[in-house]
């Protein structure tokens, strides 16, 4: 449904112009209002040092390291929620007793904010990676989990028969009809569990670690460098917006199949 | 009119009743779609069902594939009793059953893939199927890129590639427009007096049962529906669906048929109204 408003029809340039003059204004009221003392540079940082300290992490190579320690705990906490989720979430989806049985405790855990299971992960699996990836994991598990069990309970009835009728076993019917229906859902979750994986990775690390973006935060804050500080939000955030591209990419890939709502094919 | 032999039969129900439970549960106890129901089909026939919408056509044909149950009767195929998948039979569906994250030619050689033979094996074959169909050249897109009519085709090359002997097929044009629909019921006949597999068509078109069929079956109105009336069509073959309809004994035979079926198609409209 697209308005023939102005702001409709603005082309692609000109919003990217404008996107990047938002941000330039941005920055430039944040230089201003420090460097003027309106706004104390000790809460707020002064935003050429916050430059001049992503410099200095990329061109010393010092940052690669600890980003390296990041995307690694979030991959892997993504892979290990993803499969979990999707093991038990087709098994508690296709076994009614099983399910009844759980359903409570997953509700439970779900509704536990699992941040705090941090410090118990931390006692656990030590300082390390291992941590960080189980406190990933929680996260990707209940949205994954719950993804696939959506996915399995709304595959089509008449699918469901029509492959019964073209003569599919029941390990058959798992196969080519519940697991490509519920990893469509999966791969449709993939932003968000991706996301979680990541805010797994950081919160980790930022309670408690020896490496890692979250480690350098948690440094600077120890002695109040805020400058440091709002530099690893800001690759964090740059990193974060990199992922998610990749995702989409991968995305668009995997989902050819999904309907889009309209189609029109370039002649 | 059926004088073929119980022996001779490729598919048939026998009393077959079929409960549900109540909507409602508790006193109503039981709805009754279906009661004692007999019905058979000859080798190479091809016989309808008509019946006011409602009238439990789908419940019938579901027992007929063996994805469900009756309550009381059974299911026959060539004389043995059926349980489970009735897999002699392909079962063409009213609404789309096309698996939407598989192409046109996997959807087609996903039959054959369920019966153990290797991809590799049945794509020349779907390939085959889906020319005969009118689709060469559409083999990767996906459901959701083609028409009503198209994802039909598929439907119908999907079922066809395993070679049934028993074609069970549910409304399976109602959701077309009249031209496509006269279209493939044209297409349908074509590849039907081919090798003349024994068909059971629901429809609730009475033009189109006359069209098609051998024999055409007429149910009461729900619930208890059962057989009402039966009619052997003398139509000369090969059919073009369109210009038979324009012919006397064509009218003549929907003229008989329609009497024994407005009361019940009113029926039907009552009760719905209720």
């Amino acid at each position: 449904m697209r308005k023939a408003s102005g702001d409709a029809r603005i082309s692609g340039m000109m919003l990217a112009f404008c996107q990047a003059l938002l941000l330039f204004v941005l920055f430039g009221a944040w230089y201003v209002l420090t460097e003027t003392g309106v706004l104390a540079p000790f809460f707020f940082g002064r935003p050429l040092k916050v430059l001049q300290v992503i410099w200095v992490w990329f061109s010393s190579g010092k940052i690669y390291p600890h980003l390296a320690i990041t995307l690694l705990e979030t991959i892997l906490a993504f892979a290990v929620g993803s499969l979990l989720g999707l093991g038990i979430g087709l098994w508690l989806a296709l076994s009614p007793l099983a399910s009844k049985l759980a359903d409570p405790y997953i509700k439970a855990m779900n509704a536990m904010p699992r941040v705090i299971l941090a410090p118990i992960f931390a006692v656990w699996f030590g300082l390390g990676v291992t941590s960080k990836v189980a406190l990933g994991v929680t996260l990707v598990f209940f949205i994954v989990f719950f993804n696939v069990y959506q996915g399995v309970n709304e595959v089509s009835p008449v699918v469901l028969a029509n492959a019964r009728m073209l003569g599919a076993s029941k390990r058959q019917l798992l196969r080519y009809i519940y697991l490509p229906s519920a990893t469509s859902w999966v791969f449709s979750s993939l932003h968000t569990s991706v996301g979680m994986a990541f805010v797994g990775a950081v919160v980790g690390e930022y309670l408690g670690s020896a490496k890692g973006v979250g480690y350098l935060i948690l440094q600077a804050e120890g002695v109040f460098d805020i400058d440091t500080v709002i530099a690893g939000i800001f690759v964090l955030t740059v990193f974060a917006l990199l992922l998610d591209y990749i995702v989409t990419r991968i995305e668009t890939r995997l989902l050819v199949w999904r309907p889009k709502t309209a189609e029109t094919e370039a002649m | 009119m059926t004088s073929a032999a119980p022996a001779a039969a490729a598919m048939g129900l026998e009393n077959v009743t079929c409960a549900f439970a109540a909507r409602g549960g508790g006193d109503q106890g039981r709805y009754i779609a279906v009661r004692d129901t007999s019905l058979t089909i000859s080798a190479g026939e091809f016989v309808s069902v008509v019946g006011p919408t409602g009238c439990g056509k789908s419940t019938l044909l579901n027992v007929a594939a063996g994805l469900l149950a009756p309550s009381s009767g059974r299911a026959l195929v060539h004389g043995v009793p059926l349980s489970g998948i009735n897999t002699r039979a392909g079962y063409m569906f009213q609404s789309d059953a096309l698996m939407p994250w598989r192409n046109t030619l996997d959807n087609v050689t996903a039959g054959l893939e369920f019966h153990g033979t290797a991809k590799a094996d049945a794509v020349p074959n779907a390939r085959e199927w889906l020319k005969r169909v009118g689709l060469a050249g559409f083999e990767d897109r996906y459901p959701h890129q083609l028409s009503g009519g198209m994802r039909k085709r598929v439907a119908l090359a999907q079922m066809l590639i395993l070679d049934p002997e028993i074609l069970l097929m549910d409304e399976p044009f109602s959701a077309l427009d009249i031209q496509t629909r006269q279209l493939m019921e044209n297409e349908l006949l074509e590849l039907w007096s081919a090798d003349r597999k024994s068909v059971l068509f629901i429809t609730h078109d009475l033009e189109e049962a006359i069209s098609l069929s051998d024999r055409v079956i007429v149910l009461s109105a729900g619930p208890e529906t059962h057989p009402i009336g039966e009619f052997a069509i003398d139509l000369a073959r090969p059919r073009d669906v369109a210009e038979i309809r324009m012919q006397r004994r064509f009218t003549e035979i929907h003229e008989a048929i329609w009497q024994v079926l407005k009361s019940e198609v009113l029926k039907g409209y009552a009760q719905s109204k209720r």
